[in-house]
């Protein structure tokens, strides 16, 4: 399989690559390649240059930072898998990423990578929706953009085509918290046909203080599923007030029919794995 | 243009001028000649074609050459010291775990991977772990079992 033609360039800053991403025409970034590489090879992507992250130095690591846990955009999707401080403080983020592709892809993937993509059926878009994570873009100037900015449409953000992603934030889960990611496979490509993220507060008497629920692969985007969020938030959080609050989970997603399923079937999808990521986010919200 | 590219495949250095379209996986078989690796899709799903590049299984369809210059690579070549096969390649000797064996190298080095990071798997850890390799032969019962006897006669060796 040989991609169109392109010229490589391997900058060593921030600032080179952004220099390249100014001054070539129809320039594309390469970070772990595991979206951009297999779209080449088809020859559905034909970029003149690829500017590769490689040995552009700090966009890796993973470091806490005035209580959020701050991601570089270049830490792959393994890396983000075993990570000791997310294991601690955030543990669904590693979850997450545990659970992309199979273990040769997240050894190149990258979550900015992930992020910057924005593929609809991508796992992680629906965890940072839940967490309400914040991402740090360099073009002339540094700018943090809000999640909720962040999902456009199909493989479209918030990112400008001079800036690079540099830092994903997510914060440090608050105490009487649980949340998780629950998705179900494509049996071959093991993206999302729809997963959903849950995350929750629960006060003394068990009553939801705070919800955040992200839904990915049954639309154009990940999206906040806001219906569910406010059906949660004040209530007792028993089996009852789950099923009613995840009964709410496609509201609000413009749900795609293709090859995976129909339109009903992918919003049945949303409900039944909203379900069962907040349920499993309460449990853990209750240890 | 055309890129030199350097880097070490099974302890011997290697130094080329590549295309930067050319994938690692067609210069490791054809600039290289070490035909052991193999390709067995167009989507970056089947695995035949992982590799380790610093010490990490990667598919080597899904990286471009100019990407590894200066790195570290160990393919299926690379295993078998002096003549000894290495315990997961005997593992699927006794255990049968391969029939056509188009999937084996690439199998293989996963495991690799599996079991530096997992000396002792589960059956489930196994299975899950071997998410990104596919065999069209074997139903994977015999690969389990390979993987299993490895895990066993490695605990000793290192
Ligand atoms: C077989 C297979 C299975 C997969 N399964 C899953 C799955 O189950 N779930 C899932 O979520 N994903 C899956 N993926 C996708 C994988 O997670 C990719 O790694 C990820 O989507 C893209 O990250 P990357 O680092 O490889 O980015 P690349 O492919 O290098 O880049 C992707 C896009 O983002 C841009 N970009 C990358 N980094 C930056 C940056 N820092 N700043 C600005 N722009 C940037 C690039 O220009 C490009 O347009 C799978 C991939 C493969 C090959
Ligand atoms: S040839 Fe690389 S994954 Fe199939
Ligand atoms: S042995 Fe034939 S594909 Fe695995």
């Amino acid at each position: 399989m040989y991609p169109a033609a392109f010229e490589y360039h391997a900058p060593a800053s921030v600032a080179d690559a952004l220099k390249l991403l100014g001054k070539l025409d129809d320039a594309k970034i390469l970070a772990g390649g595991h979206s951009l590489i297999p779209m080449m090879k088809l020859r559905l992507a034909q970029p003149k240059h690829l500017i590769d992250l490689r040995k552009v130095a700090g966009l890796t690591g993973i470091k806490e930072d005035k209580g959020m846990i701050a991601i570089g955009a270049m830490t792959t999707h393994w890396e983000v898998e075993s990570s000791k401080v997310l294991k601690s403080k955030c543990p669904v983020v590693s979850e997450t990423a545990a659970m992309i592709g199979d273990p040769a892809v997240r050894n190149k993937g990258t979550i900015g990578g992930s992020l910057a993509h924005g593929d609809p059926a991508a796992d992680m878009p629906a965890t940072v929706i839940a967490l309400g994570a914040e991402f740090v873009c360099q073009g002339k100037k540094k700018r943090t953009v809000k999640v909720d900015d962040w999902f456009k449409g199909i493989m479209e953000t918030a990112l400008g085509e001079d800036e690079l992603l540099v830092e994903i934030r997510v914060p440090a889960l608050a105490k009487g918290t649980g949340a998780a990611y629950l998705k179900f496979p494509h049996p071959a490509s093991r993206f999302a046909v729809v997963g959903v993220a849950a995350v929750v507060t629960l006060d003394k008497e068990g009553k939801c203080t705070k919800a955040g629920v992200g839904v990915t692969g049954a639309g154009t985007h990940a999206v906040r599923a806001k219906g569910v969020e406010a059906a949660l938030s004040g209530k007792k959080l028993d089996a009852a007030a789950i099923e009613a609050a995840a009964a709410k989970a496609a509201d609000g997603v413009d749900v795609q029919a293709d090859l995976q399923g129909s339109e009903e079937y992918k919003a049945h999808l949303c409900r039944v794995f909203a379900k069962r990521a907040i349920e499993a986010a309460v449990k853990r919200a209750h240890a | 243009m055309k890129h030199s590219v350097k880097m070490t495949i099974n302890g011997q250095t290697q130094s080329h001028e590549v295309e930067p379209r050319l994938l690692l996986v067609h210069y490791i078989r054809e600039t290289v000649g070490l035909t052991g690796t193999h390709v067995g899709c167009d989507t970056s799903q089947c695995g035949a074609c992982t590799i380790l590049i610093n010490g990490q299984a990667v598919k080597s369809c899904t990286v471009f050459a100019v990407q590894a210059d200066g790195a570290k690579i160990t393919t299926i070549e690379g295993l078998a010291k002096n003549g000894d096969l290495h315990p997961i390649q005997q593992g699927f000797w006794e255990k049968h775990g391969l029939q056509c064996g188009f999937c084996t190298p690439g199998m293989i080095l996963a495991a690799y991977q599996m079991l530096e990071r997992y000396p002792k798997p589960s059956e489930e850890q196994i299975r899950h772990q071997l998410d990104g390799n596919l065999c069209r032969c074997t139903g994977y019962h015999n690969i389990v079992k390979a993987i299993q006897w490895a895990s066993e006669h490695m605990a000793g060796a290192k």
